[in-house]
């Protein structure tokens, strides 16, 4: 599954830069979600996929009873999540804020108006 | 002694407060800082005398081995008492001589600051204190210099003063990574006994450069030797203090301190007395076509720092002797004569020597101790400057290396010292009296004090060169030359070699000063070789380094995101290919086992981000979002991870509550590029998602570090009684990540607060002069908008941008 | 898009709402030893308290909340930051954890711990930021 995961991540990654090298601001935001997601799934494929054994212990073990997923990437997964809602909100706010007062959702043409 | 160097700090951080209580005292109370600091370092005379070394450590971090551990030796103890002794004198002067000024006080901590930190640089035993030291002396002189800082000159010089020391300091930096890595710690007691280890260390000519750098701007030695005399636009007591007797001679010090590791070597030999010798007669030259009396004084410390370097470079005992006779002759006359030259100015009102003249009856205990500094200066017995001269024509012609050149400089540099003695002394207080913008007057007993002193010790110790000799110059010059020396110090030494370039040096300084005006004049026909000096060469930088920041700034930060993007893509996939291919080669592991509803999945998301990336409409593109999300988050379950799928899903609904209430109060889409730009960036997007994908296939086969996943799987329940190991890695192996990501998630929560609550209205901070100087107001903006608001409002997101 | 909801939306915040906060304690409590924690937990509750806000608006959910949003966010930052300080009392590194476990009638057993403390510490934090986007976003849009 990995191959395909990989193939995917970067299909992912592709799209997502494409879409924030676009001059409309608004394809930026698109291109930031797209983004997280992309990397989120790279951490996550790259650290191998595993089918069905999710990093839990049964009760009253003191270990998982086989091999399990590794827990390490999900947690950093976990809170980039969390990071990049708060991020994706910063920046639809800033963008929001930028083009009520330069009337401008064009980034050439922002860029013209901070000389 | 680690007390000595904070009570400095600490008083300085007191003094505004006593100056409300002592006023025009104040300057007297500080003083009495120094001076009892004075009498507790004169109090360890006889320890040092006995070649003990005091060493007082102080923990500091302990965890990392770090302490703050002072050392007091021969050298450090002569620095020591010239920087108290020198110090109790210049509060006192400085009393008088700024008396009544707005920013006395200011004056005060900062001399203060400086004098704590001169006496930690001497006193430290690490180097790494030692540097913070010195960059500290470096910031109060830049402070100082530039005291008067409505004077734009007085700007310039601190700048450029503080821009070379601090430029040095970084070369130093460097030498002394070098140097603790050459002789396996930082601590100069472990230094000092590695000499022949680092005598043969690969890096030691790199190395002594890097530390050469440092102390050669220091104190001022050629080609750097510019900024010292435009450093004299400082207030007089801080030119006498920092660019006389103490902070210049820093960089003579360090080199002093290492010359038992370091010296003796063909480079230390080589480099040493030419850039020395070079100075010294550099300094003396330019010393006697200037008129401005502290001009005359720079150029001519100038000459001793030259001096001082010259005699570290030759390295006989005589020369360690002549060294530390040297440093303490030059800073008691140099300092007292500075002292005289701001009482001159302050009472005639002119800095020049040539108005000034016949003030011996109108200044008569001036004139006293500045003939006395003088005559010690131009090295005439029985003054102590003789002493050194002596010692220093010995230690030149026992040398071994660039002999002729060093001694026909030093000869020249001697007679065109005598000269500068006698236009800095005669001039002024001898011949007719000249009218001068104010009337003369004799100065105060706070600004006489100090030159009197100073002066009497010259004598004191020209009459008993002996006692100097046993109480500061032999302990000093042992400390430098890393073994014991011992020698009587003598005013007369019989009829020799160094007795008769004295009387030469003499006749052709006499003959100088005679013919000043003449001199002058021939002289100057050398000014357009001298403008095409370092300091050309220092403007020719500084312009460059303008020169290169606005081009870089209208070439590389042009305000363009697209490009920066394209940059920053672009040398990552670059540098990141580039590795991964060389060391790692292409990793194509095809053994793919996949399941329908795997697959399935995985074509819903790719579909997705399909429909997102050509879709026209935004309502098409959010929705499309929502399922690229959803799809990630069954990717997640599948591949057991619950916990990342439950988050998503609730990331995701919520997302999609955010960009309905925000994305739609934008434009739509645009199609607003060309079909070149598109080709450019469907380019730059294919590398980075071809690299992405290469960097999983190696990332899944190659395992460069153990992986320390098992262990936190192991001890989850044993150790954190949690049975979910994600939590138990969030919430406790891990906990200060996630702290310091629930801060991040504050931060971004109060800056949409600010972005979208606070308006200029309510702003208080907000500046709309500022604002409107980021952002004049567009044509299309006003028909809108009220354009002062769009300027106001404009300046939150300005500062977001800048540092995101 | 603050217009006030329909009838259905109405009913279904009232009652979803206490619903979702029960299920979203249960989901904080047991993140230790089961899929939940912190970040989840406090995710449902604030799409539980932006479903409330679609239906009755901003104005109400302030009144519900009690407290300011961005208050929640540092009381969040405070047990966050406070869980580190009891294991300093033992001399032990920062932040590592302390474990209280007090016996309940019945044979069960609360672990009471610092991690615990910290857990709700970052549910509080990711409550406060989430309602803060949200609210000041409508309140924006119906300004």
């Amino acid at each position: 599954m990995e191959p395909i995961m990989a193939i995917v991540v970067g299909l992912l990654f592709a799209a997502s830069v494409y879409m924030m090298l676009r001059r409309s601001i608004v394809k930026l935001v698109i291109g930031l979600m797209l983004l997280s997601n992309a990397a989120n799934l790279l951490i996550f494929t790259a650290s191998g996929l595993t089918r069905g054994a999710p990093p839990l212990i049964p009760e009253g073990a003191m270990a998982p009873l086989g091999p399990v997923a590794d827990p390490l990437p999900q947690a950093l997964i976990l809170t980039a999540i969390v990071i990049a809602f708060g991020v994706l909100a910063f920046a639809v706010v800033l963008i929001h804020r930028a083009y009520e007062i330069v009337q401008a959702d064009d980034l050439d043409q922002m860029k013209e108006t901070d000389s | 002694m680690q007390f000595a160097v904070f009570s400095g700090f600490l008083l300085a951080a007191f003094t505004p407060l006593l100056s409300a209580r002592f006023r025009d005292r104040l300057g007297w109370v500080l003083a009495l800082l120094p001076a009892s600091l004075a009498v507790w370092f004169a109090m360890q005379l006889p320890l040092i005398m006995s070649g003990e070394v005091l060493v007082q450590t102080m923990e500091w971090i302990p965890g990392l081995g770090i302490s703050l551990t002072m050392t007091l030796d021969g050298l450090s103890l002569l620095f020591a008492l010239l920087i108290s002794v020198i110090g109790t004198f210049v509060l006192l002067y400085a009393s008088s001589y700024l008396h009544g000024h707005q920013d006395l006080t200011r004056f005060y901590v900062v001399l203060l600051s400086f004098m704590a930190s001169m006496l930690g640089l001497v006193l430290s035993d690490s180097l790494i204190t030692l540097f913070v030291f010195w960059e500290l002396t470096s910031i109060t002189s830049y402070l100082l210099i530039g005291f008067n800082h409505q004077d734009a000159s007085a700007r310039k010089a601190a700048l450029q003063g503080l821009l070379i020391t601090v430029g040095g300091g970084l070369a130093l930096l460097a030498g002394m990574v070098l140097l603790a890595q050459g002789a396996g710690s930082y601590s100069l007691q472990e230094i000092l006994t590695q000499g022949e280890v680092l005598r043969e260390y690969p890096l030691y000519l790199p190395m002594l450069l890097c530390l050469l750098g440092g102390a050669f701007t220091k104190s001022a030695q050629f080609p750097f030797h510019f900024w010292l005399p435009n450093a004299m636009a400082a207030p007089t007591p801080v030119s006498s203090y920092l660019h006389s007797a103490t902070m210049v001679k820093a960089g003579v010090y360090l080199l002093a301190r290492l010359h038992p590791a370091l010296g003796g070597t063909e480079a230390w030999q080589f480099i040493l007395p030419l850039f020395g010798a070079t100075t010294m007669f550099v300094g003396a030259f330019m010393a006697i076509r200037s008129t401005g009396i502290k001009k005359l004084l720079a150029y001519s410390t100038v000459m001793a720092l030259g001096t001082l370097t010259l005699l570290l470079g030759i390295g006989t005992e005589k020369a360690m002797l002549a060294f530390a006779a040297f440093l303490l002759g030059h800073s008691l006359y140099k300092g007292a004569l500075f002292m005289v030259a701001g009482a001159l100015d302050h009472s005639t009102g002119t800095k020049e020597v040539p108005e000034m003249g016949g003030l011996r009856h109108l200044m008569p205990v001036t004139m006293v101790a500045a003939v006395v500094a003088g005559l010690s200066l131009a090295g005439l017995p029985p003054l102590f400057g003789f002493v050194a001269k002596e010692l220093m024509f010995e230690a030149v012609l026992g040398g071994s290396v660039l002999k002729a050149f060093t001694l026909t400089l030093a000869f020249a540099a001697a007679a065109l010292g005598i000269a500068v003695a006698g236009v800095v002394v005669l001039r002024p207080f001898f011949g007719a009296l000249k009218t001068t913008p104010k009337k003369p007057h004799e100065a105060d007993w706070p600004m006489l004090a100090g030159p009197l002193t100073l002066a009497f010790l010259s004598l004191l110790f020209g009459v008993m060169p002996g006692m100097a000799g046993s109480l500061l110059v032999l302990p000093a010059s042992s400390a430098v030359a890393g073994y014991e020396i011992s020698y009587g110090l003598s005013l007369w030494h019989g009829i020799n070699a160094p007795l008769l370039l004295s009387i030469a040096s003499l006749i052709v300084g006499g003959l100088v000063f005679r013919h000043w005006d003449a001199y002058r004049a021939k002289v100057a026909v050398l000014n357009p070789i001298i403008a095409r000096g370092p300091e050309a060469g220092y403007f020719k930088l500084m312009d460059g380094l303008v020169w290169i920041a606005d081009w870089q700034t209208r070439w590389l930060q042009n305000g363009s995101m697209r490009n920066y993007l394209t940059v920053i893509l672009l040398t990552f996939v670059g540098l990141t290919g580039y590795t991964l291919i060389w060391r790692y080669q292409l990793h194509w592991n095809w053994d793919i086992q996949v399941q329908l509803h795997e697959l399935v999945t995985v074509g819903l998301l790719v579909a997705a981000t399909t429909v997102v990336f050509l879709t026209r409409s935004r309502l098409g593109a959010v929705a499309s979002m929502g399922v690229v999300g959803f799809a990630v988050a069954l990717i997640f379950i599948l591949f057991s991870a619950p916990d990342l799928g439950i988050t998503q899903i609730l990331v995701e609904t919520l997302t999609v509550i955010l960009l309905v209430l925000v994305l739609f109060r934008l434009p739509s889409f645009g199609n607003l590029s060309t079909p070149t730009q598109r080709i450019r960036d469907a380019l730059v997007a294919a590398a980075t998602g071809v690299l992405m994908t290469l960097l999983i296939m190696v990332t899944i086969d190659v395992q460069l570090v153990p992986s320390i996943s098992s262990v936190m799987i192991e001890q989850s329940q044993p150790l954190a009684y949690g049975r979910n190991i994600v939590n138990v890695i969030l919430v406790d192996f891990r906990s200060l990540d996630t702290l310091g990501e629930i801060f991040v998630l504050a931060l971004a929560a109060l800056g949409v607060y600010a972005m979208l609550r606070l308006h200029p209205e309510t702003a208080p901070g907000a500046n709309h002069l500022a604002g409107s100087l980021i952002l004049p107001p567009l044509k299309k903006q006003a028909k809108k908008s009220p354009p002062k608001e769009c300027a106001s409002t404009a300046q939150p997101e300005q500062g977001k941008e800048s540092a995101s | 898009m603050m217009k006030p909801g329909t009838l259905i939306l109405y009913a279904a915040a009232r009652f979803l709402l206490p619903l979702q906060l029960i299920f979203s304690l249960f989901l904080l409590l047991r993140g230790h030893d089961e899929p939940g924690g912190g970040f989840i937990a406090g995710l449902v509750a604030a799409g539980a308290f932006s479903l409330y806000l679609f239906a009755f608006g901003s104005e109400v959910t302030r009144d519900l909340l009690r407290i300011d949003p961005r208050t929640m966010i540092g009381i969040g930052l405070l047990f966050g930051v406070a869980s580190a300080f009891p294991a300093l009392i033992h001399g032990q590194a920062f932040l590592t954890a302390q474990w209280w476990p007090i016996a309940l009638p019945g044979g069960a057993e609360l672990k009471l711990s610092t991690p615990l403390i910290f857990d709700i510490g970052v549910y509080l934090a990711v409550v406060g930021t989430v309602m803060t986007f949200v609210v000041a976003l409508a309140e924006s849009e119906e300004a």
